[in-house]
């Protein structure tokens, strides 16, 4: 990351329309942002989809990105999570095992209270839930088992208490620049 | 009533007050000219000779006219021909709907004949696009489409219609013209805070855009203007929306630009700056951009404020009404001193300009001008030319400059022009180059046809000017594939589309010419031969600072 960079999770409300996935995405790299993870999924509401994107940028990638994103018609709301929300990564990973090593890893996983969700005679398959940080701890932890693959779904978000993405007023973009 | 589709488009584009299209027909679009032909006194077809003439003569038409312009093309190449005019309307916020036949739904993804996910292309290039499967949702789709393409800030949009679409019959009710999505309103708060900038401002400094003829809003920079007592300058796109001899505007600002007005920006404390996106054309070397000024940035689109020039001070909402009332209750000022030290420079910057060859592009399009009604719509292509009428032209009334600013296409001007005067009724000029015209000159078969009162000036230098004057002087004068070398004769080749042709080399011969062609309500066409090395001048080099202008070819030859 060059100075001023930081990571930054941005959620969305879009209408769950053809090409919406796109359309965002195209949005993103076009305007030269790497995005780091995606997620893309149901709401409460029918038709209306939430998209989670983290990515790395300083303040002008951040006000631009939401700027632009703003912009399109299918976007209803839009927010930066800061990191006082709650954030969840998924994380699925096959590591060999031997019947020699196999219990460390099984101690590894009740630490981080993943669970074992495939038992094989030479490989599990473990799935761990938690904020990125957790899970970049445990990939790590694993590593000297020998990491068959692994997948992980990307950050999902919720803001604490009450307050809904949906119910927020998206004249605050308008004000970001009243005093550059 | 249960209408088929095809019949649901004509319908709808009628009830959305589109009286003219552009288009050509082809394979996926042929129940659309179907209902055409049934609804040719409803609805005017102008057929070009090309799907990219038929797009930019759509934005010509909706720039000349303030009106949604509206293109139709068949699925495929059709499709793809609208991409540079649908980008260069996008980049110069025109609003535009176009309409793109595709094969049938179940066909799609198949790489069907002549099937291309246009949807898939035009995503960075339009303001908004959909693919409608169902025909139940065309109706709908379009008012969107027409709603979304003037609200705000304006742009292109694309609907793809695959075959069944326009076949399915569905249900149709006629609806209203959509109203544009409700203006943003700048906030009190912010207008306060603009207006004490300005009030402590000792050189204030007014900069208008496309924005402000977009929005008719010439009239509030004038206001404004006077009251405070600020000088006013345009970027190119802004040209037209106040009369050129407004006293305290100073022309074009830029790279290109008046030397008064670039080097009056650079000296300004504060910066008003409305309906810009401060291109880098527009600014140089955005780094030492105006050092001295603080600025205030007004516009419809939240993101342009801060996009490229850091703004002191961003205010979103509509121009119009943030300007008038920021004039209404701003106290009235004088800065006699610095009205005296623009008019100074405006004095030091009339520099004579050296004729190289018989006839000056300057004189011709003084000419022109001085020949033709205000009104008048001028259009122009891409290159030195382009420069030489945004630097030369007296315009006057808003939407009177056609010309593709942002994406800067050569091949625009002669659909634009086409454009242009289909949608005023009223006779039109193209400046263009040699090079801009072969791009797209076979439009000149649709000026004939439509018979539309059309007079084209060709400055022909025989190279592509722009490029020979960067490659004079940065590169060395390698002269790499701009001497063109060809051997069109451009007269005969008016003849041969049915147009009248003549040739002027020098400027006595070109007032002849016009003594007849300016009678003459047909399309006319002028070949002006012109020195090759001719240069726009004044120029600030690409990416440098009004320190380095280049006011003369004294100081190059030096």
């Amino acid at each position: 990351m060059s100075t001023g960079e930081k990571e930054m999770i941005i959620a969305i409300r879009v209408q769950n329309q053809f090409g919406v996935l796109s359309r965002v995405a195209g949005m993103v790299s076009r305007r030269g942002f790497n995005i780091d993870t995606l997620t893309v999924s149901a709401t409460e509401s029918a038709g209306i989809s939430r998209m989670t994107l983290s990515l790395k940028g300083d303040e002008y990638t951040r006000k631009q990105l939401i700027k632009q994103l703003t912009k399109l018609h299918e976007v209803l709301e839009i927010t930066e999570i800061d990191n006082t929300a709650v954030t969840r990564d998924l994380l699925l990973i096959k590591i060999k095992t031997t019947s020699e090593n196999r219990q460390d890893a099984m101690d590894a996983v009740n630490v981080f209270r993943g669970s074992v969700v495939d038992f094989a005679r030479d490989s599990l398959i473990i799935q761990l839930a938690g904020d990125e940080s957790k899970i970049n701890a445990f990939i790590e932890l694993l590593k000297p088992f020998g990491i068959l693959e692994m997948c992980r779904t990307g950050l999902i978000s919720l803001e604490r208490g009450a307050q809904c993405l949906k119910d927020k007023n998206m004249n605050y973009i308008n004000r970001m620049d009243q005093k550059g | 009533m249960k209408i088929p589709g095809a019949q649901i488009i004509i319908e709808t584009l009628i009830e959305q007050g589109c009286d003219t299209v552009f288009g050509y027909p082809g394979g996926s679009v042929l129940n659309i000219y179907d209902e055409l032909y049934k609804n040719s006194d409803r609805i005017r077809h102008v057929l070009t000779a090309h799907e990219q003439g038929a797009s930019h003569a759509a934005d010509g038409y909706a720039r000349a006219t303030g009106k949604v312009g509206v293109v139709i093309a068949t699925s495929g190449p059709g499709a793809t021909n609208l991409v540079t005019g649908l980008a260069t309307a996008y980049l110069d916020s025109v609003p535009m709907v176009a309409i793109t036949g595709n094969v049938s739904v179940d066909l799609l993804g198949r790489d069907s004949f002549q099937e291309v996910d246009i949807m898939g292309v035009t995503l960075p290039v339009t303001k908004h696009n959909y693919i409608v499967k169902k025909t139940e949702d065309l109706a709908d789709t379009i008012r969107e489409a027409f709603k979304i393409a003037k609200s705000g800030r304006p742009g292109p949009v694309l609907i793809d219609i695959p075959k069944n679409v326009q076949i399915d019959s569905a249900e149709y009710e006629k609806g209203e013209q959509v109203a544009p999505y409700p203006k943003l309103i700048a906030a009190d708060d912010e207008l306060s805070l603009a207006i004490q900038m300005l009030e402590k401002a000792e050189r204030p400094f007014i900069y208008m855009g496309g924005g402000i003829y977009r929005t008719d809003a010439g009239q509030q920079i004038i206001a404004l203007s006077e009251k405070i007592d600020a000088p006013v300058a345009s970027s190119m796109m802004g040209l037209s929306a106040i009369p050129y001899d407004y006293p305290r505007f100073l022309g074009m600002q830029g790279m290109h630009g008046d030397y008064a007005a670039s080097k009056a920006m650079d000296e300004a404390d504060l910066i008003l700056a409305a309906g810009v996106r401060f291109s880098d054309r527009a600014t140089g070397n955005k780094a030492k951009f105006s050092p001295h000024a603080k600025i205030i940035h007004i516009d419809t689109d939240t993101a342009e404020l801060s996009k490229n020039i850091n703004a002191h001070l961003g205010i979103v909402g509509d121009i119009k009404d943030a300007l008038e009332r920021i004039t209404a209750a701003i106290e009235p000022r004088e800065h006699k001193q610095w009205i005296e030290q623009c008019a100074a420079l405006r004095q030091e910057a009339l520099v004579s300009y050296k004729n190289y060859g018989n006839i000056s592009p300057y004189d011709i399009i003084h000419e022109v001008n001085a020949r033709y009604p205000q009104d008048t719509v001028v259009a122009t292509d891409v290159g030195q030319h382009q420069m030489w009428v945004a630097q030369t032209y007296h315009f006057t009334k808003p939407h009177t400059f056609l010309t593709s600013g942002g994406l800067g296409t050569m091949g625009y001007g002669m659909g634009a022009a086409i454009g242009g005067a289909v949608g005023t009724g009223k006779k039109a000029v193209l400046f263009t180059g040699d090079g801009s015209f072969g791009m797209n000159l076979n439009e000149l078969a649709t000026a004939v046809s439509q018979n539309l009162p059309l007079t084209i000036i060709i400055m022909n230098n025989g190279v592509l000017g722009m490029v020979r004057q960067w490659q004079t002087l940065f590169y060395h004068k390698h002269y790499s594939n701009t001497t063109l070398n060809r051997a069109t004769d451009f007269v005969k080749l008016a003849e041969a589309f049915g147009a009248k042709g003549y040739r002027a080399e020098t400027i006595d011969q070109f007032r002849q010419i016009m003594d007849t062609v300016e009678k003459d309500n047909g399309v006319n066409l002028i070949d002006c031969l012109i020195d090759e090395d001719e240069m726009v001048l004044p120029m600030v080099p690409p990416g440098g600072t009004v320190e380095q202008i280049i006011v003369s070819r004294k100081e190059l030859e030096q």
